[in-house]
């Protein structure tokens, strides 16, 4: 199980290696363990995430995908007592080094919750925020539109368009989970980290998010952890498969769902366990 | 029905019951002494008590020094008190890092707001109106109660955080928000209602004070407002235990009247913190 898998797998096919050759890495990580206190969640990942694309993480529960998917914006570290071996480079830079800014590392890279979590305030102010406290606006006026960009680049604008002042808290789940990812997409990031985010909502509000996804991946890397095997099917270009804090196999999506080479990932694939 | 059910039943129906007693018994008790000290006291209460200075002659004497002096004291207390208190439990609940040096602060601070008020007297005495050298003053009082209240502000401010769903912090750390960008925008706001409502009990128990303040030497005849913060003073917990401690019937009827005075104080203040506190509540309902 010791496999160190980067992207992608050996000379699967043709495709695989057009698709190595024509995405350069945006995030490159290189022997990353984690440790909960004494307990080792993750064991030495190595994975290349090509930039523009979505990239799914799958795998049972408990496996270390979404503890994986925080370290990349080093969310972990708010949690007291861990540790993180190995390094994280994004644009070629190590985030874990002494001087990396992670103030500045998670305006780079968004990050979308499992349950949505938008602030009590207006639909309006929870946009806002990231522009406000990152000083990225000078005037109401730019305030207002970059507010309106982001909504419309979340597919949210037409619905809340006459209601921006009314509690985030009032809008459906399926909106609150939209108005968060255009709170995550005000702040400009490069690279969007979605924590499963559909998982709380509804198969129609479900289709709207995968909707965005796909609208999205033009301009951000996004990577996404789910636990519904169909969805990282639909959404994703390639898919890694994690198994006790392992990466066990990484590849092209539709390698990954036909032609897996672990027993594992077929197993899990085809929902004989997880 | 089977039988089990009917027991749960009873057992359910029981409970609402002796809910219903308890919380009658302790509202009696209350009704009880409402009505003892408007008896005695109501027929008292005038704009001339109010506005008097205490005298020798019952039926002259006023409560004017002590409302004054009581409100100088509450005050000063808050100013001094939630800066330091609020301050304090944001270090420990948000920055300091959970260690056994932590943990006995904790303790520390849980076990101080168990110390009898007198204690606080002593060391008020010591330390303000002798070694700071601020003398009997208003000043040495706000200061002594404001370390008996500290460590009620510090533990409710501390729980009211606690109370703050960790999501919030995330989704605000997760746009490049610092820790005191997270903590005033958007914890603080959220915590406001639950940190006022101990702010406001804490203040609500150093009005009520006497002990500490007889300790430090407030004084019992007071024929003037304070007028500065250097200044002696009464309050009215002194001044109604001055009163009822004469053998004159004019006098006890005297400390009724200050006993309604110094709770339509507490409520006063209760109904401010209140009003804040559902303020807040609406707009971080928002």
């Amino acid at each position: 199980m010791n496999v160190r898998v980067t992207l992608p797998t050996e000379n699967r096919s043709d495709t695989t290696e057009k698709f190595v050759a024509s995405h350069s890495p945006k995030i490159a990580v290189e022997g990353l363990s984690f440790y909960y206190g004494k307990v080792r969640a993750l064991e030495d990942i190595s994975i290349l995430i090509p930039a523009r694309q979505v990239t799914a993480f799958i795998g049972p529960s408990g496996c270390g995908k979404s503890t994986f998917l925080r370290t990349l914006n080093r969310m972990n570290d708010i949690i007291p007592d861990i540790r993180v071996e190995g390094s994280v480079l994004i644009d070629g830079r190590d985030i874990y080094e002494d001087s990396s800014d992670v103030v500045e590392l998670r305006r780079r890279v968004g990050m979308v919750f499992q349950k949505s979590n938008p602030f009590p305030k207006s639909v309006f102010d929870n946009v806002a925020y990231g522009l406000r406290i990152n000083g990225m606006v000078d005037t109401r006026s730019e305030l207002e539109d970059r507010v309106e960009a982001s909504l419309k680049a979340a597919a949210l604008w037409q619905e809340v368009s006459n209601r921006l002042h009314e509690s985030a808290l009032s809008l459906s789940g399926g909106q609150q989970q939209r108005l968060c990812i255009a709170r995550a997409l005000a702040v400009e990031p490069d690279i969007l980290l979605m924590d499963e985010p559909a998982s709380a909502l509804d198969p129609i509000a479900t289709q709207r998010i995968e909707e965005l996804i796909h609208q999205l991946k033009d301009r951000y890397t996004i990577v996404i952890v789910t636990h519904n095997m169909q969805q990282a099917a639909r959404v994703s270009d390639s898919t890694a498969v994690f198994w006790l804090g392992s990466l066990i196999e990484y590849d092209r999506t539709e390698n990954i769902f036909t032609t897996p080479s672990e027993k594992i990932t077929e197993d899990y694939v085809t929902g004989r366990f997880g | 029905m089977n039988r089990f059910l009917s027991v749960r039943t009873i057992i359910d129906w029981l409970v609402a019951v002796s809910g219903v007693l308890v919380t009658v018994a302790s509202l009696g008790v209350l009704a009880v002494l409402l009505v003892d000290v408007a008896q005695d006291g109501l027929g008292r209460l005038s704009w001339q008590f109010l506005s008097s200075f205490p005298s020798r002659r019952a039926e002259s004497a006023g409560i004017f020094a002590a409302l004054i002096g009581s409100l100088y004291v509450i005050v000063l207390t808050a100013l001094i008190a939630i800066p330091l208190g609020v301050g304090t439990a944001i270090y420990l609940q948000e920055y300091g890092r959970r260690s056994r040096w932590s943990r006995l602060i904790e303790i520390n601070i849980a076990n101080l707001a168990g110390v009898p008020s007198i204690i606080y007297g002593l060391l008020g005495l010591a330390l303000f109106v002798r070694a700071m050298g601020f003398g009997r003053s208003v000043l040495a009082g706000a200061a002594t109660l404001s370390l008996l209240v500290l460590p009620v502000v510090i533990l409710s401010t501390r729980e009211a955080l606690r109370a703050v769903p960790s999501s919030l912090r995330e989704g605000s750390y997760a746009l490049g928000a610092t820790k005191w960008q997270t903590i005033w925008n958007q914890v603080l706001p959220v915590a406001l209602p639950g940190m006022l409502t101990g702010i406001i009990l804490a203040l609500s128990r150093a009005v009520g004070e006497t002990a500490p303040l007889i300790m430090i030497g407030a004084l019992t005849y007071v024929p003037f407002a304070p007028d500065g913060v250097l200044s002696p003073f009464t309050v009215l917990p002194i001044q109604i235990f001055n009163w009822v401690s004469r053998p004159q019937a004019e006098f006890v009827r005297n400390s009724a009247a200050g006993i309604i005075v110094l709770m339509t104080v507490l409520l006063a203040m209760n109904g401010i913190a209140v009003w804040i506190r559902d303020r807040a509540q609406a707009r971080s309902r928002m």
